[in-house]
């Protein structure tokens, strides 16, 4: 059995399966995680893989404010997710609300309603940004226990 | 089997956004869809109170960050009509240079999202991969990969020196060689024709009727696109809109890709006429009264209605985005086909959620 954990924790750091929630963003930041998967960036030859289950994730990457509709979503899609997990909020909007703070829907970043263990900033980040914030939360795992 | 409701979306993994269709099954046919909307809305028109008339450039990038540019096009063009701005000749070139660059960013974008729809991996692969190469250029160009932020009220923020403006072209050379190629699988392969040929099929009558706009309507076979009426420089440029014949996914498709190829050809024939000159005017006094205008986005005919009070805020500020104008055709298309087919026709009319909800 402990073979069994020590095999999983460590493909868990190798190759970690992401969840993308957009979360209120303006597609920037969302077309720029696609390009992470893509060729000349190509995450997926690390057996990276975006999938669309939350049960099936070990990180989740949210970008854009939140607002009051999509909170529940958020919440739920985090829940669904095993232990552990790591949350990652991109750009600028995910950080704090960016260019939009003042808006009447948004609540503000992505802290406001669940933990975040990395923060990306940029508008958006660029795809090497994006990649070196998975990683930082890559090493996150390792402090986490075992759900 | 009774009626089934199928939850598709918010967050699923053919949509990079949220959005929440409630299908109606009997068996595998969809009988009615329900979409409940609102998951991006931010409510940004109303930053208009908060932010001044020149901020708010920055806020109309970030309705959408698939065609930015051309949301600060509309929008400064806006601002200069009601203020009686000329700009100059360099800048509405230069415009126009920026916002055809930033559509054969957004079809590649598409016709990658498309072929994912269907399962054609690595079709979607090799879009983006093309695409990247426009990202360079705007990052070389404008300074970010994705909101070039070029366009101020009274002209352009930054200039194209002749070496920059040839080395954009060499690389969409490379661009057009490699777009061409996809010719033989996204317009002849079998079973790209298998999922798309006669699925979601968008009369005529009934685009016209429901107000489809850009690709779905040209799609459709109705001549109509915005660059017709000559806004920036396109009425010095020889363009004539891409149109379909038959209306369904396999039209649409075939119109964004030749549209692609059309947006490489204006950028060369613009970069050729590039007048010289200054690339803005200086911008006195606060806009007054109201005006509505509009251009042609990637996806159809991008509105904004302004209204200025002669104060710093602008009055009111809205913004009809062309997947607003697209709901209610693809509504229409989808009762009467198989469950699998939706994510196919749902995408073929470009959704861009973030625009609609702003």
């Amino acid at each position: 059995m402990d073979i069994l954990k020590k095999l999983t924790r460590k493909s868990r750091i190798k190759s970690p399966w992401l969840l993308h929630f957009d979360c209120g963003s303006c597609n920037g930041c969302d077309i720029e995680v696609l390009a992470c998967l893509t060729p000349v960036y190509d995450i997926e030859r690390f057996g990276i893989i975006n999938v669309g289950n939350p049960k099936h994730a070990d990180l989740l990457l949210v970008t854009g404010t939140v607002n009051h509709r999509n909170k529940k979503v958020l919440v739920n899609l985090a829940e669904q997710m095993p232990e552990p997990k790591i949350v990652v909020a991109l750009g600028s909007c995910g950080l704090s609300g960016g260019v939009f703070r003042e808006a009447y829907n948004v609540i503000g970043g992505v802290d406001k309603i669940i933990p975040v263990d990395v923060y990306v900033p940029g508008c958006p980040p660029k795809p090497e940004a994006i990649i070196d914030g998975v990683v930082t939360g890559l090493e996150k795992f390792s402090k986490k226990k075992d759900g | 089997m009774a009626r089934t409701i199928i939850p598709f979306g918010p967050q699923h993994q053919v949509f990079p956004e949220p959005i929440h269709l409630k299908l109606v099954l009997e068996d595998e046919i969809v009988k009615e869809v329900v979409p409940a909307l609102g998951y991006v809305h931010r409510g940004l028109e109303m930053l208009a109170d908060v932010r001044d008339f020149h901020q708010m450039i920055q806020i109309c990038e970030r309705v959408c960050g698939i065609c930015s540019t051309i949301h600060a096009q509309c929008y400064c063009q806006g601002i200069e009509e009601l203020m009686g701005i000329e700009i100059p000749d360099r800048a509405r070139f230069l415009r126009v240079i920026w916002a055809e660059i930033h559509r054969v960013q957004s079809h590649l974008l598409w016709l990658g999202l498309f072929a994912d729809a269907f399962g054609f991996e690595s079709l979607f692969m090799q879009c983006w991969k093309i695409r990247e190469k426009i990202m360079d250029i705007n990052e070389a160009t404008g300074g970010n990969r994705v909101n070039p932020s070029i366009n101020i009220i009274g002209g352009v923020k930054r200039d194209m020196n002749p070496d920059m403006a040839q080395w954009v072209l060499t690389q969409l050379d490379l661009v057009e060689k490699e777009v061409n190629h996809l010719e033989k699988v996204l317009l002849n392969d079998y079973t790209v024709k298998k999922r798309t040929v006669g699925k979601g099929v968008l009369t005529r009558e009934k685009a016209m009727e429901l107000g489809a706009v850009g690709p779905t309507l040209r799609g459709s076979g109705v001549e109509q696109d915005i660059r017709q009426i000559g806004y920036a420089a396109y009425g010095e440029l020889a363009h004539r809109p891409v149109v379909g014949i038959d209306g369904d996914a396999y039209s649409r498709n075939r119109v964004r890709f030749l549209e692609t190829l059309q947006a490489i050809a204006l950028v060369r024939e613009a970069v050729s006429k590039l007048p010289a000159g200054d690339i803005s005017v200086k911008v006195k006094g606060k806009p007054e009264g109201e005006v509505v205008t509009r251009v042609e986005q990637p996806r159809g005919e991008l509105m904004y209605y302004i209204k200025g009070n002669g104060g710093k805020n602008l009055d009111r500020l809205r913004i009809r985005t062309p997947t607003f104008a697209n709901i209610p055709p693809l509504l229409s298309m989808l009762p009467g086909i198989e469950l699998a087919d939706v994510p196919v026709i749902v995408l073929s009319i470009d959704p861009c959620i973030s625009c609609t909800e702003r």
